[in-house]
């Protein structure tokens, strides 16, 4: 089971209310995540990457086990223990604004 | 007993504010969509319980809401909470899918407008500024956007398309942003004609369709701006909101960036109708919805000062169709005040006496139930309001 934490905007758009857990087949990647997840809450579709291109929207990154994985290629695998569910794979809103 | 509902949409949230037809006492419900830009939301004239609503972030992107029970809840359209995306059923998650038609269909495919710099720059959907629902099809509505483009959605804004035609009709490439961005904030349908539709674009001007949305052709003649040396120029020109009443729709009225104008032609021809006003300069233009002629603006200092000249907030009304001016002061601040009023952010009921309602960028909703002769704000601190609209209920 792979444990996403979204930010809270996201939260409240998918009607949940901690981290979701998903089902994810075969490799562990961005995509795959992101695929699940957009799967279980098709209300998420566009506010993470967009619609047509898939690219991440740039205020958005991902971070797992304490390392940013936002420029990674979207198919390289996310570390073991995200994998495993022992850590979640964070989906963090830029802080802008000052 | 008649009542009025005020869907008002702010910098953090939207707000639904309801009264009974005396327009004295309010409910105010909201934030609803909590900290997310609601650009517009308006109700359908089909079915006042349908009401759609644009909601986006600098994060997340463009979200379109929608609400079939007169905004006490809300959904993204096609895309029930807790309901999943299955292979065989209907695509899900797509409310907010807004791609430009690039396709051979189309026959001139346009991917480039103009920028800042007078270079030629791709079209980049931002958001959705306006949705205009169909005066006859709850399940019918359309989405003004920048990058200017037109959509439409005819299954209650599970799916758009866009209506190319009006990129592709021939200026677009010269069509430049504004300082808001290349938006396209207005949508008039004409609701003795459903083939003809107004749009207007900053700071490419106004058009029109005869034919529901295929060809369009630009309507700005007329219009004179200082920073534009051709007189006759077809494009370029910074329009700010276009208004119309519905029993007289070839009458349009034109709050340009400077400039009230006036058309009796469809859009053929502009006349200046600016008048006495202190300043011309403006964002919002509304009509009268008994009386045709009787028109309000808000005048604002000029474009480098987005504030009330002198602190004052007035009100501006016509009865003569532009030209003659009166201000309404009474019950609107009078001194230090410096707020804008944004160019959706005002709105008529149809109730008799016709309410007039405009929303600021301190925060305040403003309301008159006699037409404009006084004020009284209903709500006053909320966020930078983005929009008002009003629906005059059963």
């Amino acid at each position: 089971m792979i444990r996403v934490i979204l930010p809270g905007h996201l939260r409240a758009l998918a009607h949940v209310s901690a981290e979701v857990q998903l089902d994810v087949q075969g490799p562990v990647t961005q995509r795959s995540v992101l695929d699940a997840l957009e799967a279980q809450y098709p209300m998420l579709r566009g506010t993470i990457r967009d619609h047509v291109t898939q690219e991440r929207r740039p205020f958005l990154r991902f971070f797992a086990c304490e390392e940013d994985y936002s420029l990674e290629p979207p198919d390289t695998p996310l570390p073991d223990a995200v994998a495993s569910g022992k850590e979640p794979l964070l989906i963090i809103g830029a802080i802008a604004g000052g | 007993m008649s009542g009025v509902r005020v869907l008002v949409g702010t910098r953090k949230g939207a707000f639904v504010l309801t009264s009974d037809g005396k327009r004295e006492r309010w409910d105010v419900s909201g934030p609803h969509f909590s900290g997310w830009e609601m650009y517009h939301l308006k109700g359908s004239p089909a079915d006042p319980n349908r009401i759609y609503a644009s909601q986006c972030s600098g994060w997340f992107g463009q979200i379109i809401q929608r609400s079939d029970d007169g905004g006490k809840t809300w959904t993204q359209p096609g895309t029930p909470p807790g309901e999943r995306t299955t292979p065989e059923g209907t695509p899900k998650g797509e409310s907010n899918k807004f791609v430009y038609d690039t396709s051979a269909q189309t026959g001139k495919p346009l991917t480039t407008h103009m920028w800042y710099d007078g270079t030629q720059h791709p079209w980049e959907f931002k958001r959705v500024w306006h949705l205009e629902p169909s005066p006859s099809d709850p399940d019918t509505v359309y989405a003004g956007v920048e990058d200017a483009g037109l959509f439409r959605s005819t299954d209650g804004g599970q799916n758009w398309q866009e209506l190319a035609g009006l990129r592709g009709h021939g200026t677009g490439p010269r069509w430049q942003p504004g300082a808001g961005g290349m938006c396209l904030h207005t949508v008039i349908l004409d609701p003795s004609n459903p083939q003809r539709m107004y749009i207007a674009i900053s700071a490419a001007g106004a058009f029109r369709t005869d034919d529901g949305g295929k060809a369009w052709r630009p309507i700005n003649k007329g219009l004179l701006s200082q920073y534009i040396p051709d007189p006759n120029a077809e494009v370029g020109h910074c329009v700010h909101h276009v208004a119309m009443h519905r029993s007289r729709p070839n009458v349009l009225f034109m709050q340009k960036h400077w400039d009230v104008m006036r058309s009796d032609n469809a859009g053929d021809s502009w006349q200046e109708v600016s008048g006495n006003l202190p300043t011309d300069f403006g964002f919002v233009i509304d009509v009268h919805a008994h009386e045709p002629e009787t028109i309000y603006v808000v005048p604002i200092k000029s474009d480098g000062e987005h504030f009330p000249l002198d602190g004052k907030l007035r009100v501006y009304r016509s009865r003569s169709g532009g030209n003659e001016w009166e201000a309404l002061t009474k019950g609107l601040p009078q001194s230090n005040c410096y707020v804008n009023v944004l160019r959706d952010a005002m709105a008529v009921d149809s109730l008799d006496k016709c309410g007039v309602y405009f929303g600021t960028t301190g925060g305040q909703v403003y309301a008159s139930a006699d037409a404009g002769d006084n004020w009284t704000p209903i709500v006053q601190h909320l966020p930078a309001v983005l929009s008002v609209e009003v629906q005059t209920l059963p």
